[in-house]
Formats: C-alpha cells, structure tokens, sequence
C-alpha cells in the first residue's frame, strides 16, 4: 500500500469506509510528511494541528458510530486551502503583511460547503500576495520550491496549493483561478488544476481580487477527485450574487466510462505560436494524438482576438484589484502605520508599509486606467475587447465540444530567473483569454519536460459545461495511462 | 505604438491613497510606462458597436426579500481591529480643532 499522504480523495475515501484507516491517521501523516518535507518544499503558510485532528477525531466517531450521510461525501478527509479563504479562527494573510495577525471571523462559503460534506481543513497554503504573481514569489512570507526541481518556481499564484498537492504533502487543496492561478502552478507541479466557469462557486469569504474573474476551484491528484470536489463546492450562494441558479450536474456520474469518441476537439491556431517552448510543444501534440487515438475529432479552430487577450486583462484585473484593495486602509483590519498624524497619511503609510511590490504596482496600474481622461481609451475600451474575445469562444463552441491548448508558455522556470513584469505577466498567455470569456477548463498532467519537469495540457469547455469539461479530462487522463 | 506614454505616478499614489518611495516612484514611472504601452495595443481593434462585458456571464442583478437578517456579532467584527476604544474602531482626528 502507498503511504497514506499520497492518497487522493477517492483512495481516503475508501480506506476511511472500510475503517482501513481513520481520519487522525491521515491527518497524523500529513503531519509528519509536512514536517519531514516541507522545510524544502514551503507550500503551508500555517498549519493548525491541533484542529485538524480535533476536527478528524469528530468525523471518525460519526465513522464509527452511524457511519457518513449522503452529504457527507467527503467525511475525514483532510483539505489544504489557499491562504486567501477564509477559515474561521484561521489566518487568512493573502501572503502579505497587510493581514499579518489577521484572524478570520468566518468560514467562506465554499468552507462551509467543505465542512457539510465533513472534509477536514487542514493547512493554509502559500500564495502570490493577494493571487498577483504567476510563480509564488510575491509572497511577503515564504518561497515556496517545485517539488520536481527544488531550485524552480511552483507556478502561482496557487503555488503553495500545487507544491502541496505535487509534493504530496496534501490529498487535494483549493486554489483560485484570476488569469490562470489554478492552471498554471498545476501544470508546473504535475496536478489536476480545474478553474470553474464564472460563477459556478461562490467567492463569498474569498478575499477579492479582480471580481469579473476570480473563480475558486479544487487542485487534486485525479480527474475523479476534481469531480468530488467540485461537486461540494459548486452551486448558487445567496450570499454571492454572481452565482446563477443553475443546477449542478452530478459531475462524478458525468465521468464514469468518459469517452473520447465522436468528440469534436478544437485546436485554436493562435496557441500555437513562436516561443512556445519546445518540450511544451511536443507534449501538447502527444497529447493531441493521445485524443486522435481514443477517437476525438480535431477541428482547426480560430480565436481571432487572442492576441488582445493580454493587453485587456491586465488593464481589467488592475483595475478591479485597485477598487477592491481599497478596503485595505488600515482602519477595522489589518496593518496600520505607527507613523500616521492624519487619517490621510494612516491610509497611504499602512497601505505603503503592508502592499508589496507587485501589489503597489497593479494598484497603480488600475487607478490609473479608471481616472478621468484614461478610463475611455483604457477601460471602456477594454471591456469592449473582452466582448470580442467573449464571441470567439461562443463561435468556437458553435463548431466543437471542447478546445485542446497549452496551459503555459514553459515548463517551470528557475526561481528569480524572471525580474521583469511583462515577461512574467506572458506566463498566462494561453489561460487569460478563458478567463477573460467566463468559460470553465482545466490543466490535466500530460507529461514531463526533458523526463524531469511536469507539462500539462488544458481543456476548455463552454459556461457551465463542467461536465463536459470533466468527461472530456478523465477520457485523456485514461488515455494517457500514468506518466 | 512608441514610447509617448506619460503617466504621473505620484498623482496616481496619491488618488490610490498609497505612499511611494522616490525610488518606488522611479521604478513605477519607467515600469507602468512599458505596461502600459503594451496594453495599448487595444487600440488596434475595431470596437464601433460592441457592448461591454462587465462579467463572464449574462447574469444581471440578484435580489432577495428585503429583511431584517443577523449581521455579525461586534466582539467579532473588532476582533482584527488595530486600534479600539470600547466598541468602535480608534482613528486619529479627522476635524481640524476637533477633540481627539
């Protein structure tokens, strides 16, 4: 038998109703795995030991007594989460001294779900400070190291929710997707990473970033896991008004004896561009030949306004990111400056002293495409783009099931190695534009770069199609058998 | 596009309530500029009659009974706060001449 870390939800699951194992032990062995390991690797922020097994004592006794309901699909088993969901009782710093202290008066939505369905909420994960960053090392915090190459970034901004689930040093975690922050640290850290569409999960407790964007999504070992997962986090929130009463398809159901055939798989020719790394390239060709041979269709498709993709996301996420950050003005949480004399200088000093570099740097970039005289050329102007961008999908979808891409320009690279804003801000390339459109997808492992390195490939289905999504993950991921 | 981009950084901290170093200032300027010469790259498409998309959906408003609910307790909503004087967040004087 495997060591009881390495286990995914669905191997937890069985062992726990077998009363092969308990919950305490799988907590206990990501504890000493976390201890043993994670002074290397960095994905945990903190770690509340003593609740975790609290919390897996009471879920073993419901065990052992009347054994788990229906809803508590996932009863005993331990979840990582991102350091930018609120847990109550827990710290929620978004890696940034802005929220060093800071204790979370409640449970966000989708850890309320987490804990209807009995899971354990275990550890806070390192992150790019407040989900800005695309290799984890905005973090105010800790650097957290790939766990394939220590001396190599985790991807971000939910790197420490990838490291964890790579390293094994987590059954699964929670991520949250902006440009690509789910799908990305997944592909680098060799991990099922799914980014739901807009508003199929509740943000409500998920400190906010760019709110046209930011999904929350599960980052696990399998494709089944992500369907266990999704399952309990998906749905509309009355506390969250994006989320649409839209049923939630049984995703589990929807993956059993997932097929490829007669499947229409489109391959956007715009992804395939110059400087797309060459082992990236060959991997996500195998994987395209992958899906031939299991009997999917491939249709050249055409994402006309790709190449604007960038230019409109990084105008739209500044710009939200700016509004929402304003909330942190050193008044009723977080951070204030012992240098203040006015209510002025308590706003720009807490915010100067707690914001890091990158934080500063978007909260700049977005104020300045909202004021007067540049919000019509920037703003207005973008959100019309992001329509165009939007309308190429639905066409897309009009002739296909489901889109086949690469999920980042590169397999991971060194840690420090990139200084450069933009040259960072490429990274999303291929992800932004599903983000931009609302659409769901998913970064499923494909293989590794020069043997060492994990490369994934992404799908991407139509809004509120994750069951498609799902089905269309778990026929490749069987496919491709294991790596 | 060129490099015609002028942005004045120190006004743009100061609408977003944010102090910056000279240094922080220098480093933005030369930064913001690169970006946002980037971004401008927008400018290119042809967007005569295209709406805007503020979100990933067509969803518009959301609305519930306007009701009386349970909002979170006090001792909870100060537990964070950084300063405090009985039940109320403590901030330096706002009023000129006003008592602190």
């Amino acid at each position: 038998m495997s060591e009881l870390y390495e286990l995914g939800i669905k191997e937890a699951k069985a062992l726990l109703d077998k009363r092969e194992a308990s919950s305490e032990e799988l907590v206990r062995a990501l504890i000493a795995r976390k201890n043993a390991a994670d002074g290397e690797i960095g994905a945990y922020l903190t770690f509340d030991e003593e609740g975790a097994i609290n919390a897996a004592l009471e879920a073993d006794t419901i065990l052992a007594q009347e054994g788990r309901t229906a809803e508590q699909t996932l009863l005993g088993v331990p979840f990582g989460i991102k350091d930018l969901i609120n847990v109550a009782g827990q710290p929620c710093t978004c890696s940034s001294k802005i929220l060093e202290g800071y204790v979370s008066p409640y449970d966000a939505t989708v850890v309320k779900n987490l804990k209807a369905a009995g899971a354990v909420c275990a550890g806070r994960l390192n992150m790019d400070q407040f989900a800005m960053g695309s290799s984890t090392e905005t973090s105010a915090f800790k650097t957290t190291h790939n766990p394939y190459d220590l001396s190599r970034v985790p991807g971000g901004s939910s790197g420490g929710s990838a490291a964890a689930v790579g390293g094994n040093l987590a059954i699964a975690t929670l991520g949250t997707d902006t440009g690509g922050s789910i799908r990305q640290p997944a592909s680098f850290c060799n991990c099922v990473g799914v980014k739901p569409s807009y508003g199929r999960v509740s943000r409500f407790g998920v400190t906010a970033f760019a709110s046209s964007l930011d999904q929350v999504g599960p980052m696990t070992k399998s494709v089944e896991d992500a369907a266990l997962l999704l399952q309990v986090l998906a749905g509309h929130d009355e506390m969250d008004g994006t989320t649409p009463k839209i049923a939630v398809p049984d995703y589990s159901k929807a993956i059993e004896g997932a097929s490829l055939k007669g499947v229409r798989l489109g391959l956007p020719k715009e992804y395939f561009v110059d400087g797309l790394d060459g082992e990236v390239k060959r991997i996500t060709e195998a994987a395209i030949k992958t899906c031939t041979d299991a009997g999917a269709e491939i249709v050249e498709v055409s994402l006309p306004h790709t190449e604007y993709a960038m230019a409109v996301y990084y105008i739209v996420a500044p710009a939200e990111a700016s509004a929402n950050l304003a909330r942190f003005d050193g008044v009723r949480y977080g951070h204030r400056s012992t240098r203040s004399d006015s209510v002025f200088n308590l706003y720009t000093r807490s915010r100067a002293e707690g914001f890091g570099p990158e934080v500063k740097r978007r909260i700049i970039m977005g104020t300045y495409v909202l004021s007067s005289g540049y919000y019509d050329a920037y703003y207005g102007r973008a959100l019309k783009v992001r329509t165009l961008i939007k309308r190429d999908f639905d066409n897309a979808f009009g002739k296909v099931d489901a889109l086949i891409t690469p999920v980042a320009p590169t397999p991971a690279f060194k840690l420090g190695e990139v200084q450069d804003p933009v040259t960072m801000y490429l990274n999303d390339l291929f992800t932004i534009p599903a983000s931009l459109a609302g659409v769901c997808a998913a970064s499923i492992p494909a293989g590794f770069a020069g043997g060492k390195l994990p490369v994934g490939v992404q799908f991407i289905a139509p809004g509120f199609a994750e069951d498609t999504l799902l089905k269309v993950s778990k026929a490749y991921e069987d496919a491709r058998g294991v790596l | 596009m060129g490099n015609d981009v002028k942005i004045d950084v120190a006004y743009v901290a100061e609408l977003a309530r944010l102090e910056l170093t000279d240094e922080e200032k220098a480093l933005f300027q030369k930064q913001m500029e690169g970006i946002v010469d980037w971004v401008a790259k927008i400018k290119e498409v042809d967007v005569e009659g295209v709406p805007p998309t503020m979100h990933g959906h067509e969803e518009v408003n959301a609305f519930r009974e306007d009701e009386v609910r349970p909002s979170m307790e006090r001792e909870l909503a100060l537990a964070n706060a950084p300063a405090r004087t009985g039940d109320e967040f403590k901030l330096p004087k706002i009023v000129e001449g006003a008592e602190s």
